[in-house]
């Protein structure tokens, strides 16, 4: 890669569960992550995608430091996360911050907007009074949204103006790299617009690196520079945005693509109804992909595929023996 | 990129709120009475030194047992010879002081307890409450009996064991209510805010809990007060000469029979007292209670209130319709505002068609379509006006009964969270069974039968063993085809999806979509599909009726509304969603909000949001215009083919 990477995640695995009981029988584990490597650069979004369950929001959650990995490790400029977010939260949150899913819920109900905002800047750069409240009319300039709306409480506003103040709380202590865990997924359309560009604005106007989790491909496509697709905890595939989009190496991703709906899309190609998801308590040894997959072969089954450039770009990789659009092996 | 709006100032905050506590709490007559009683009780006790009574603890033997209504003896006096109402006015001081202080106490350290262990977790959590689970382990009257045998009888030290033996009462109860609060995102979100544990903890977390603190008090205190007396009762608490209620009794007692009113007096004291502290209690945990607060008290009936002002006698059904839905208002009457969630909705399904109702949050998309069947809750829902015509009959003048019938057979729905709309604890068969025995006269193996075929139909493989299954056992997509099999499973004409694939990953969506596709034209089912996302409208329906502020603001086939939106709404909205293959198409948002739907304009309610707006369409309601055939608007100045708003 030509830049350095700012985030670096190197063969991180998150493993819930496991261990054993008090009678030496061993717990059910589920590998929520597992053998995820990949770097993100200073000032690119990296868009990560996949369904309900395939370890996304685990993920993030490791990268803000909001959870350790069990394996692996996740440095942010030189310093590993996991070490930082036990001895010293604080310069942790100074570099990294997150926004939530649920805008709503992600505020204390009991707290004004204000004293929401507020906890970072004495928490985190420790600002005086007056400081204070130059910045807290900063960030809600940044966020659009007008100063009155400090003195409310998180019932009084809407969804999509709580998910801005959940923008500027991570705005507040200006951080490096932001992580949203499908931000805009609980909004409506329009307001989901609205949202998109103001996140779009900030991040040229302060240099920001976004994560940017979402099950929703369109909303990927349109933000991302570079795209991750996740599958069962594993990386399927990853690359820059439009290459995957176009050109998809993983069935699965192609998958993805064929069952998206799009204004316009008539029909959807579905799949057959019979396939068989991996069972998280039960993995399957080699590609979890395998059962749902139409290239699969014997080989497949037997061994999990590494992640490697299919395409001749050394940048678009798949976890794939048997990639789509032209046989490899 | 275009900046998106600045959201205006917020307006005055005088509309809609909800009834303030103290209001709710008076509403309620029994609290109110409580509460009065509660009030005057504790003045007179606290004003006892100050009143003209007698020292109730001088005896006076001469006078020992004076009936009641005795001259300077109002209550008579007891065995020897103490007036009786004194000693009840100092007793009460008394009682009520202990009772107090030892809920405080409880409250204290037990939601302590609670807070830390909830907020711990872990290990933290296993040895606080397990320490708790031996306290409990005690009879009550058990342990506080051993902690007054330990410190030896007296008032304080009945207290502490009062304190101590209600300390797991608010352990538990906070505990559990913190529990769930740590784990929600703004306790993680105060963390990356760089709050340490205890500030999260008694800064964050502890104001949530405060309302649950104070109902367990109020509803313990009375208790605290019974037991106070309890252990006086036992000659445990207060000690001879002091007077207190429970202390009182235990004298009484061994002269019941000859003298009825020297414990009678105290004991109708302490039932007032608890009595009026506990109907107080109740009605602050009536009123503080989010749950009891949001109307799980108020139990809405089996069907939506009808409330039609004029019978609609000008609304036929047209020809060719299975379901024709005219002129719909469906208001809700909240606290002495009214929203009129569906203004005058005209909806119209032929045979085998599937009609998409797009809409945000709020449009009232599904309002309206849970008015057609009368599953909107009421209170606080009524239908106030318009007609919905299933053939010739008017849904909304039908017999309670003839809707049941109609329910799940003619006209059933399919919803969007298919764990919730399933029962847990029974098969899937039998729940599918069920649906078709409340239709159909025929035997429960039969009905089997039948439910076998469903399953086929919706593609579910293996249909003889999942009807054995439990819905936790099957994944979401698969839950949502049994949910579309009982929808199907007494051949209904119309079917009511509402935003049915919208918690499903897009894979699985693309299966349920196409299953319903292709079952409607099997079927001949009129599908009216609820959804907020146009590309899932593209690959399903025939025609699309776009909501905006309760009104169908747009009306055409799918291709005409997507590639020519006559309204300026159905044209920002379609420019604002994000398409796939297109990453660099410009997301034009909409500027500003909704209007509520209790507030609304007297003209078009998207003018304030409208770039075409003009002076005319603030003026007066708009009415809908037919600019082509099956094709209508709602709009004065509709954007022209090519032009770009």
């Amino acid at each position: 890669m030509s830049e350095a990477a700012l985030l670096t995640i190197d063969r991180a695995e998150r493993v819930f569960g496991g261990g054993r009981t008090i009678f030496g029988m061993p717990k059910p584990a589920v590998h929520a992550v597992q053998d995820i490597s990949l770097e993100v650069r200073k000032g690119e979004t990296l868009g990560v995608v996949g369904e309900s369950g395939c370890g996304k929001s685990t993920l993030a959650r490791l990268i803000v430091g909001l959870d350790r990995p069990t394996g692996g490790s996740i440095t942010l400029d030189g310093r590993d996360i996991a070490a930082d977010a036990g001895n010293d939260p604080r310069a942790l949150a100074k570099k990294v911050q997150y926004v939530f899913q649920d805008p709503v819920s992600s505020l204390n109900p009991r707290k004004t907007v204000r004293t929401i905002l507020t906890a970072p800047l004495v928490h985190l750069i420790g600002l005086g009074k007056k400081d204070q409240e130059r910045r807290l009319e900063e960030l809600m300039e940044a966020v659009n949204l007008a100063p009155e709306f400090l003195d409310r409480y998180p019932h009084e506003i809407s969804g999509g103006q709580a998910q801005r103040i959940g923008i500027a709380r991570a705005l507040a202590a200006d951080p490096e790299v932001i992580v949203l865990d499908e931000p805009v997924s609980a909004l409506d359309v329009s307001v989901q617009a609205q949202v998109l560009n103001i996140l779009d604005g900030l991040k040229s106007r302060f240099g920001l690196t976004y994560v940017f989790i979402s099950h929703d491909l369109s909303v990927v496509e349109s933000v991302s520079d570079r795209v991750a697709v996740m599958y069962f905890g594993r990386i399927a595939e990853i690359g820059p945005a439009r290459e995957v989009f176009a050109n998809p190496r993983h069935p699965y991703t192609h998958l993805l693509l064929q069952s998206a709906p799009a204004p316009g899309r008539k029909s959807l190609v579905p799949e057959d109804a019979n396939t068989e998801l991996p069972d998280p308590y039960n993995p399957p040894p080699g590609c979890a992909f395998f059962a749902r997959c139409p290239n699969a072969t014997h080989k497949c089954k037997e061994s999990h595929p590494p992640l490697e450039a299919k395409s001749g770009e050394a940048t678009h990789l798949a976890a794939c023996y048997h990639p789509h659009g032209g046989e490899e092996e | 990129m275009t900046e998106a709006a600045v959201s205006s100032a917020p307006k005055a905050r005088t509309t809609a709120r909800r009834p303030d506590s103290i209001r709710l709490l008076l509403n309620n007559s029994l609290a109110t009475g409580g509460f009065i009683v509660l009030v005057a009780v504790a003045l007179v006790a606290l004003a006892a030194p100050f009143l003209p009574l007698a020292d109730p603890d001088v005896t006076a033997p001469a006078n020992r047992l004076m009936p009641p209504f005795s001259p300077d003896h109002f209550l008579g006096t007891d065995a020897l010879g103490r007036d009786i109402l004194s000693r009840i006015v100092w007793g009460t001081r008394v009682s009520l002081a202990v009772g107090l202080s030892a809920t405080v106490i409880a409250a204290f350290f037990g939601s302590l307890i609670g807070l830390v262990a909830g907020y711990a977790a872990g290990r933290v959590d296993s040895v606080l409450m397990r320490g708790i689970d031996m306290i409990m382990a005690f009879p009550y009257i058990l342990l506080a009996l051993a902690i007054v045998a330990v410190l030896g009888p007296g008032l304080l030290n009945a207290l502490y064991a009062i304190a101590v033996v209600n300390i797991p009462f608010f352990a538990r109860n906070i505990r559990g209510i913190t529990l769930g609060l740590s784990r929600r995102e703004f306790v993680d979100a105060a963390r990356l805010s760089g709050k340490s544990n205890v500030q999260i903890l008694f800064i964050e977390v502890l104001p949530n809990v405060l309302p649950v603190i104070i109902i367990t008090m109020s509803t313990t205190i009375g208790w605290m007060i019974l037991e106070t007396a309890g252990l006086s009762f036992l000659g445990l608490g207060a000690q001879p000469p002091q007077a207190d209620l429970g202390s009182m009794l235990g004298e009484g007692r061994k002269i019941l029979f000859t003298a009825p009113h020297v414990s009678v007096v105290p004991g109708l004291m302490i039932l007032v007292l608890v009595m009026s502290i506990n109907l107080f209690g109740d009605g602050v945990r009536d009123v503080l209670d989010p749950r009891l607060k949001s109307g799980v008290l108020t139990r809405p009936v089996a069907r939506t209130t009808i409330d039609r002002k004029e019978a609609p006698s000008g609304l036929k059904p047209r020809g060719d319709a299975v379901l024709d839905v005219q002129d719909l208002r469906t208001e809700f009457h909240l606290g002495g505002t009214v929203y009129k969630a569906a203004g005058g909705v005209d909806l119209h399904l032929a045979q085998g068609e599937c009609l998409g109702v797009v809409g945000e949050s709020g449009s009232g998309k599904s309002v309206s379509a849970m008015s057609i069947m009368g599953l909107v809750p009421s209170p606080p829902g009524r239908i106030v006006g318009g007609a919905a015509f299933l053939g010739d009959e008017d849904l909304f003048s039908l017999s309670d009964e003839r809707i049941r019938q109609l329910r799940g057979a003619d006209v059933s729905h399919v919803f969007q969270d298919p764990l919730s709309t399933l029962h847990p604890l029974f098969t899937i068969g039998d729940q599918l069974t069920e649906a078709i025995l409340a239709h159909r006269r025929i035997t429960r193996s039969q009905a089997r039968k039948i439910a076998e075929d469903l399953l086929k139909l919706v593609r579910i493989p293996n249909p003889a063993e999942r009807l054995k299954v439990y819905p936790h056992e099957l994944s979401g997509g698969m839950r949502q085809r049994i949910c579309i099999a009982m929808a199907l499973a007494n051949d209904a004409k119309v079917m009511i999806a509402d935003e049915p694939t919208t918690a499903l990953d897009v894979t699985v969506q693309a299966q349920i979509l196409s299953l319903m596709n292709t079952l409607r034209h099997e079927r001949n089912a009129a599908i009216l599909f609820i959804t907020h996302d146009f590309g899932v409208v593209s690959a399903i329906c025939d025609r699309v009726a776009v909501m905006y502020a309760g009104k169908v603001v747009e009306t055409g086939t799918t291709e005409e509304i997507l590639n020519s939106p006559a309204h300026p709404y159905t044209a920002k909205l379609i420019d604002c969603v994000p398409v796939l293959g297109e990453p660099e198409r410009r997301l034009d948002a909409i500027e500003g909000r909704p209007p509520m739907v209790n507030n609304l304009p007297q003209g078009c309610a998207f003018a304030d949001r409208c770039p075409k707006a003009q002076a005319d369409c603030r003026a007066a309601p708009i009415s809908v215009t037919e600019i082509a055939e099956g094709r209508s608007v709602r709009c004065l100045h509709p954007v022209k083919e090519g032009e770009h708003v």
